[in-house]
Parts: structure tokens; C-alpha cells; sequence
């Protein structure tokens, strides 16, 4: 079952890199548009473009019935959700296999039932994949924190089962410390939301965040070795990496050979991320959350491996078997994306959307560009900041810093304030050529660097 | 795409204009289910929120800067609004 015409349900960068993996394969595409977007990059490249209402995404990139009604109208015969948006909404991929067209993911149950955190810690667990050590259920009696924590492991988290988004949480270094905080968060908890019930889980100090790339066709799955993706500013990645500097050959081949029996369990199809926290102190890694769609930082696995990740992903749910075997692939040389969003980093990463008045792009040896840019395009104020990814590859990961560097100043953006400042200074710092850093270091680093960071290209001379 | 809104009007208004500084896109409350932060004819002092501005998904409070009665708003909820565009005019008398 082949596809003629891929809808592309997404905007900005992604979108450009969907329609050229599907030029690439003979497939028509259809980019469909907010009426901020009508002279987007994507818009530009598509063969086909539809309006589907007003900026705001909701009434835009959200709304499933005018995606649907674009397919129709133009004769699509599969939608490619790309990532954010509705790619993780699992009543978007039932409705669009409902009217009849191929879904770019996975079905809307394992959607499903990887986006509810229990249910994927579950599936996790049976399937053998470690999950960070906890009480596995709530615990009614303060008094029973102190066995608990002796079996978990120290330091641990304390969390009320009725919070949510890190209110109330305690850590307790030790069992002293554990009884007194224990009850003062079941109290307290009781008094917030009714309902004195507490779950702890270890606290992994320090820890490095690493995913492993995975690609199923409902039958095989193979993985494509891991990411390191630990340099993150509230939470989101600025600097992502391929292979992780952290590991040695043992528990890379642990960690993706867990990540390929999980989505092996589900029967997955398309590609995916297996997200994990790793302790660095222990060697022991923990599945956090299981992605269902391509990722912002896919291409550093693409440059490492060789394998054109977004057009295997289209042809695996347009129902063909897997191209690779797992022993096809290898990992060579290292690879580093960075994130250029319209963000001032010296202002405290204030969003700047506005017209791109200069535009100079990065080339040469070992370099790639993934962006949604053209001079004098106008970046809308309607969704997220991210403009661009300088993608390097060198042999060894020494170089691809040096290269970084070199590209990283070839890049000129002028009209609006990105973050494109932050990697020559991170590709100074001791620590990155080390790669001595974890989940926490890179906020430290910012205030104390954050004079370096001018981006002087708000106006041009 | 370059909509003149009726929000242009530059001085001769009375009172104070409430403008937009980021642009983006305007809401009148905290969240979908929640009141107001203002209806016309609130009494208003400087520094209340009158609303949100989201830009690239940050979300960022418009307050006040004098004291006074809020007229009618200029911007719809959830609406576009650009850089320097007026959202509300606060009556001094």
C-alpha cells in the first residue's frame, strides 16, 4: 500500500524536513497553513498548499477537522503529524485511520497507552526496562516511608499522590530525615488537597538525560543507538548529541537493546524515542517516557547511522517491512545539533519574533542546516521559538566541537535575537569539551556566562 | 495579513491606553474556565493584570500603569495582537 500524497499536519522546520524525505520518495505533499504561515518555507517547497484558519493553533494547526477536510479536498491519502501539535494525540490517529488514511505513527492505543505515565512505567516494568526505583503505589502511613526508602535507595523524593507539577515535593538525604519530612508532607498534603497520601521515588542526583531512536513495522523493531540530550534550560534541550559521551559499549548496548523490547512489546510501528535518566555514579539507567513520533533532534542519529530516519518512518506506516536489519546499522564518527530559537539569551531568553532582515547560512565539510528561514521572511509570534538546528558531524567528537564552532560563526541572523550566541561560548567551556555535565549544569552556567551571550544582531548597520 | 484594527487610535482618546508590548496573542483571563482579570467599568489600579500576552508559548502579564475606570476592550480574547497595539483604554474620570 503506497502513498500518492502526504498531508504534512505541521509548520516550521519539520514540516520542510517531511516534504523533502517525502520528494525524495516520489510522494506528493500538501503543507497546510495558518494565515500567519501562507509564506513559510514549507509553503514555498510543498506542491500543494491549504489555508486552515486564523494564527492561533487551535483554531489551526489543532483543529483535526479542518486537517481532515485539507486531506479530502486535495486527495491526500496519509497525514505526517510531525512532532508537538497533534503528533502525540491519540484521538487525532484514530480519526485520521477512521477516514480512511495512513496515520505517520503509530496506532492511537499505543499512543495511548504511552502517554499515561502509570500505564508506560507498566509496560515499562513488565517489559523488563528499569524504571527509577519508587513505592510502586501510594502510601497512607507516613510512618511506612523509612522500610520503603531503605529498599529504593537514598537520597528520595517525597510527592504527595494528590500533587502535581513538583508542588510540595521534599527530598530526604537520609531515614532521619525522611520521618520528619514525611509527615510534615502528609499533613500538609492533607490540608492542600484533602488526602494525606504520599508515593516517594529515588532521587537521581546529577543525573544525564539519554534516549535511545528506535524504528518499528508493527512486527521488528530495531534501534538506532542513543542521544545524550543532558544540556537543557527549563527543561528543554539546547544542545543535543549522538553517541552519548557518557556511556561505555556495555551499557549502550543495555540501554538500546531495553529501549527495542519495550517498543517490541507494544508492537510498534514508525519511529520513536525511548527517553531514560542515567546515573552516571551508578551506571544505572531509568526509563522515563517513551516519545511516539520523530524528534526535534532526530538528525544527529541520521548523520551518525546514515539512515534517513522521517523517510524510513513514512514507509514502515505506509505498511512496508523495515529496510535495515539491526546488524546493518552502526553508529560512526559523533554528531551535535544546537537549537537557534528566536530567544534573547542575554535577556533572559525574552521570545523575539519579527522579520529576519539578513540571513547567512552555515556550510562546508560535515554541516547541516535543518530551518524554516529565507530572507525577509517574517517569524510569527504564534508559536514556538525554534528557528533552526546546525546539525555537525565530525569523526571524532574533539572535532565536531571545533566544527561547531567554525559553523556556529558563519550563521548570521540578523532582524530578530536568537540563541545562535550560546555555541561558541558553550564550545568554549571546559566542562562541554569534557563532557562533565548533567540535567542541572547548564541553567548554573548561563548565570554565570550570561554577560557573553550579546547578540548584537537586532539591527543591521 | 496587515489588519488596521480600530485599536490605532493615537492620543485624543481620554484616558490612558493600555498597550500591547510583545506581540502575539491576547487573552482576557488566566485560563479558558476562569473569569475576567477585568470588565469594562472595573476600577483599576496601577499594576493590576488586565491580561496575558502568549509569545512563542511564554506566557507574559499586561498590567496597567494608572489608576482608573477600564472602558470597553479594543482586542478580542484569544485574538492576534501586534507590538505597540492598543488592547484597553483606562478612563481618568
Amino acid at each position: 500500500m503506497g502513498i500518492g500524497k502526504l498531508l504534512v499536519a505541521n509548520r516550521g522546520e519539520i514540516a520542510v524536513r517531511i516534504i523533502r524525505a517525502a520528494k525524495e520518495l516520489g510522494i506528493g505533499t500538501v503543507q497546510v497553513h495558518s494565515e500567519a504561515d501562507s509564506h513559510s518555507l514549507a509553503v514555498q517547497l510543498a506542491d500543494e498548499a491549504v489555508d486552515i484558519g486564523p494564527p492561533v493553533a487551535a483554531k489551526s494547526y489543532l483543529n483535526a477537522e479542518a486537517l481532515l477536510a485539507a486531506a479530502k479536498a486535495t486527495g491526500a491519502d496519509a497525514v505526517h503529524p510531525g512532532y508537538g501539535f497533534l503528533a502525540e494525540n491519540a484521538d487525532f490517529a484514530d480519526a485520521v485511520e477512521a477516514a480512511g488514511l495512513v496515520f505517520i505513527g503509530p496506532s492511537g492505543s499505543v499512543i495511548r497507552s504511552m502517554g499515561d505515565k502509570a500505564s508506560a512505567r507498566q509496560l515499562a516494568g513488565r517489559a523488563g526496562v528499569p524504571t527509577v526505583p519508587g513505592s510502586d503505589g501510594r502510601l497512607e502511613d507516613p510512618a511506612d516511608a523509612v522500610p520503603v526508602a531503605g529498599r529504593i535507595g537514598f537520597p528520595v523524593m517525597i510527592k504527595a499522590a494528590a500533587g502535581g507539577g513538583g508542588r510540595g515535593i521534599r527530598i530526604a538525604g537520609d531515614a532521619d530525615d525522611l520521618a520528619r519530612l514525611a509527615s510534615e508532607a502528609s499533613a500538609e498534603a492533607l490540608a492542600a488537597f484533602g488526602d494525606g497520601g504520599l508515593y516517594l521515588e529515588r532521587m537521581i542526583e546529577n543525573a544525564r538525560h539519554v534516549e535511545v531512536q528506535i524504528l518499528g513495522d508493527g512486527s521488528d523493531v530495531v534501534h538506532c543507538f542513543e542521544r545524550e540530550c543532558s544540556l537543557q534550560r527549563r527543561r528543554q534541550k539546547v544542545w543535543e548529541e549522538a553517541p552519548s559521551p557518557a556511556l561505555d559499549g556495555r551499557t549502550r548496548q543495555a540501554l538500546c537493546r531495553s529501549a527495542v523490547m519495550l517498543a517490541a512489546s507494544v508492537g510498534y510501528r514508525g519511529a520513536g524515542t525511548v527517553e531514560y535518566l542515567y546515573d552516571e555514579r551508578t551506571d544505572e539507567f531509568f526509563f522515563i517516557e517513551m516519545n511516539t513520533r520523530i524528534q526535534v533532534e532526530h538528525p544527529v542519529t541520521e548523520l551518525v547511522t546514515g539512515i534517513d530516519l522521517v523517510a524510513e518512518q513514512i514507509l514502515v506506516c505506509a505498511g512496508e517491512p523495515l529496510s535495515l536489519r539491526q546488524a546493518d546499522i552502526e553508529s560512526r564518527g559523533h554528531a551535535i545539533e544546537v537549537r537557534i530559537n528566536a530567544e534573547d539569551p542575554a535577556c533572559d531568553f525574552l521570545p523575539n519574533p519579527g522579520r529576519i532582515t539578513r540571513l547567512r547560512l552555515p556550510g562546508g565539510p560535515g554541516v547541516r542546516f535543518d530551518h524554516m528561514l529565507h530572507q525577509g521572511c517574517e517569524v510569527p509570534p504564534f508559536y514556538d521559538s525554534l528557528l533552526g538546528k546546525l546539525i555537525v558531524w565530525a569523526g571524532t567528537r574533539d572535532r565536531a566541537i571545533d566544527r561547531l564552532k567554525r559553523a556556529a560563526g558563519e550563521l548570521c541572523i540578523e532582524g530578530i535575537r536568537t540563541t545562535a550566541p550560546l555555541f561558541p561560548a558553550l564550545a568554549d567551556s571546559r566542562e562541554v569539551r569534557r563532557a562533565r555535565y548533567h540535567t542541572n549544569w547548564l541553567e548554573g552556567w548561563l548565570q554565570d556566562n550570561v554577560g557573553s551571550l550579546s547578540n548584537g544582531t537586532g539591527e543591521t548597520s | 495579513m496587515n489588519d488596521n484594527t480600530e485599536s490605532e487610535q493615537q492620543g485624543g482618546s481620554p484616558g490612558h491606553e493600555v498597550r500591547a508590548r510583545l506581540p502575539g496573542t491576547f487573552y482576557r483571563k488566566p485560563a479558558p474556565d476562569q473569569p475576567n482579570y477585568v470588565n469594562p467599568g472595573d476600577e483599576i489600579a496601577a499594576g493590576d493584570v488586565v491580561g496575558l500576552i502568549e509569545v512563542m508559548k511564554t506566557f507574559h502579564q499586561v498590567t496597567a500603569e494608572h489608576d482608573g475606570i477600564a472602558g470597553e476592550f479594543l482586542v478580542g480574547n484569544e485574538s492576534p495582537v501586534k507590538a505597540g497595539q492598543t488592547l484597553l483604554v483606562i478612563g481618568t474620570g
